[in-house]
């Protein structure tokens, strides 16, 4: 058996086939990919403090003598944490429970200054919802598959402060800025079936949660934390041993290491080994999962309920109780009235609206603010939708991923766009020209279509009769290819069009010249 | 939920039956001590209490007070509570207040860092990752050695 490290076939195939080199006669693998995703909740203040949430800012900074866990302090919840949760629990179709409790999870770590978590562990906040994701078979955009992923639950916990190791003076230094942070922890049952799948779910729940506002998810700064559980077993039999993979910190790796840890564990188990339910840590670096350190044997958790937190009790219209302060009521039929279109609303509007291609409207929500961009174009060209996203996604995506610039930060607003866009729906410019033109604009230079367009004399050749005299002049001059036409060989045609492209340096209309040429040669 | 009760445990590792909800053995009226089977707690479970929450139980004589709490605290198995649902606080009519997301705290990094034994640039300075308690074989306790 090659130790090389293949893909697992992933997409809709759900089987990997067994690679030894002995191994024609083993049955096939299934693996299976479930997901714990951590989601800090976007709110000013703590989960039950009040120091201010912000990433980068001076060590132990934002610390609460409740976050450092000093004698005496009591917890004491944010309100907008909660409005968080049950918003998220709303748009992964959960049901709320209008009961839920809080618990502590004890473990020893530097980070963590009680000693213990508070969490919810016996009755989470939402159960029972599911996620929908597309994915494009074959890395082609033209087909894509939707599939669902349930959601086991939402729970409200509090996060850990972080730990910088330094290793050549042998110590931890602990910055609690982090700690007590609201996280929103998701579970995702194992529906998956490989890193690809996994990395659609995630990027579907990112794209969720920024709409809603309830986290803004930038896996880069920890917004947005993954860890996977990866067994894989053979069809009909039980599931597998399972590993916790951790320290994903990007898209990129969450489907590596996954399709990693598959492939690792099909090899060992096909060399005759076993599987150790155990966390193993990524390493980008190298590209492959490790057994982490810390993690000596089963951890007993010792959940026991926090003893100063009473029940969290949510009302809906109906259960609405009468004589209490609006400020301590959360209605969970309020909040789902006001919830905004999910990206799957949006994708679907699009498309409704504008006659666009749903893998179109993929593209244009999975880029901050191009779908915005899109409709600002629409609202001021007169070309249609149809065709002005092909100039969004194919020249001014291309142009913005070539010099890493995200949509807000292009130097052509969608004012300019619109304005050259109506030059070229109007003719007075070919679109061989227009592109000419939008590499112009992108310089930034602050000229305007036109200006650029007079600039670099790229008007479409109005005159007709001068036109009539170049595709004369070509005619004239390339009688091997007026006879191939004759002769009945149309597509020759095309060349003559090329030549008075160049004679006019692309300022013909190639649809007049066609006809102009087909007109002459058929006299 | 676990309990906070050993009792499970020791049943477990002794296969012992729960008490039936229905056989109540009345004892114990009147401020008298409960008696009844005093149940050893076996070396392991001590060991892995020890790893768990750092203790030490550091003698016999420790040992002993910890089976004679447990043995007290059983007396709650007489209670038939079939039926009933768990309290686990007594706040559970209370209203969990909720706060406004202000920030009111926080910038008082001096402060804290007074509690602090070593420090270095405001951050705290802790051991490089957990060191695990030495494993029973490797460790000066006196339950080495016990059957």
């Amino acid at each position: 058996a090659g130790r090389g490290r293949r893909r697992a076939s992933g997409l809709t195939g759900v089987v990997v086939r067994p690679h030894s080199s002995r191994s024609a006669h083993l049955a096939p693998w299934v693996p299976v990919v479930g997901l714990e995703i951590h989601a800090q909740i976007s709110s000013n203040s703590k989960l039950f403090s009040g120091s201010q949430v912000q990433f980068a800012a001076p060590p132990n900074s934002l610390v609460s003598f409740f976050d450092a866990s000093l004698p005496g302090t009591l917890p004491v919840l944010n309100r907008r944490c909660v409005e968080a949760a049950v918003m998220t629990g709303l748009a992964l179709n959960c049901s709320i429970n209008k009961k839920s409790l809080f618990d502590r999870k004890h473990y020893f770590y530097a980070d963590l200054p009680a000693g213990y978590q508070i969490t919810q562990q016996r009755v989470p906040i939402a159960v029972n919802g599911s996620l929908s994701y597309s994915l494009c078979i074959d890395n082609k955009m033209s087909q894509m598959v939707t599939k669902t992923v349930r959601i086991k639950q939402i729970q409200l916990e509090q996060d850990s402060g972080k730990s910088l190791h330094d290793d050549t003076r042998s110590q931890t230094l602990v910055d609690l800025n982090r700690a007590g942070v609201g996280l929103m922890e998701v579970v995702m049952e194992p529906d998956m079936c490989c890193g690809e799948e996994a990395a659609a779910a995630v990027r579907e729940l990112q794209l969720i949660l920024q709409t809603l506002g309830s986290s803004q998810a930038v896996m880069a700064e920890g917004q947005l934390r993954v860890d996977a559980n990866v067994s894989v077993h053979h069809p009909g039999e039980p599931y597998g041993v399972r590993t916790e993979v951790k320290n994903i910190n990007s898209m990129r790796f969450l489907a590596k290491a996954i399709d990693y840890e598959i492939q690792r564990q099909i090899e060992e188990l096909e060399n005759g080994g076993t599987i150790l339910n155990e966390t193993r840590a990524f390493d980008s670096k190298l590209g492959c999962t490790v057994p982490m350190r810390d993690k000596e044997g089963q951890q007993d958790y010792r959940f026991m309920p926090e003893p100063n937190l009473p029940p969290l009790i949510l009302y809906d219209a109906k259960s609405l109780p009468a004589n209490m302060n609006h400020q301590q009521v959360i209605n969970i039929d309020w909040i789902h009235e006001r919830l905004p279109d999910l990206p799957s609303v949006k994708r679907k509007k699009l498309v409704e609206q504008y006659g666009i291609l749903p893998e179109h409207s993929f593209t244009l929500l999975n880029e901050d603010g191009l779908a915005e961009f899109f409709e600002s174009v629409v609202k001021q060209t007169q070309m249609k939708p149809k065709k002005v996203i092909g100039w969004i996604l194919k020249d001014l995506l291309s142009y913005l991923k070539q010099h890493s610039l995200t949509v807000k930060e292009s130097p052509v607003s969608s004012f300019l766009l619109a304005d050259l866009l109506n030059l070229l729906e109007k003719k007075e410019i070919s679109s061989t020209a227009a592109k000419q033109v939008l590499a112009e604009l992108w310089k930034g230079e602050g000229k305007t279509p036109l200006e650029i367009v007079k600039e670099q004399k790229l008007e479409l050749l109005q005159d007709q009769k001068e036109l009539e005299q170049i595709c004369q002049a070509v005619i004239d001059g390339h009688e091997n290819e007026v006879m191939a036409i004759k002769a009945g060989n149309p597509k020759v045609l095309n060349k003559l069009i090329g030549l008075v492209q160049k004679k006019t340096q692309g300022r013909s209309n190639p649809v007049l010249v066609k006809q102009l040429l087909e007109k002459k040669l058929s006299g | 939920m676990r309990a906070l009760l050993l009792g499970p445990w020791l049943r477990a590792a002794r296969g012992l039956p729960r008490a039936p909800g229905s056989g109540h053995r009345h004892r114990g009226h009147g401020g008298h001590r409960p008696q009844g089977p005093l149940r050893k707690v076996s070396v392991e479970v001590l060991d892995h209490l020890e790893h768990l929450a750092l203790v030490d139980f550091r003698d016999a004589e420790g040992v002993e007070r910890l089976q004679k709490a447990i043995q007290f605290a059983d007396q709650l198995h007489e209670v038939n509570t079939n039926g009933v649902e768990p309290m686990d606080s007594v706040l559970e009519d209370r209203c969990l207040y909720l706060r406004e997301d202000d920030v009111t705290e926080g910038n008082c990094t001096k402060e804290l860092l007074e509690n602090a034994r070593e420090k270095v640039e405001e951050y705290f300075v802790a051991p490089p990752g957990n060191i695990p308690l030495p494993k029973l074989e490797e460790r000066e306790t006196f339950l080495q050695g016990s059957q």
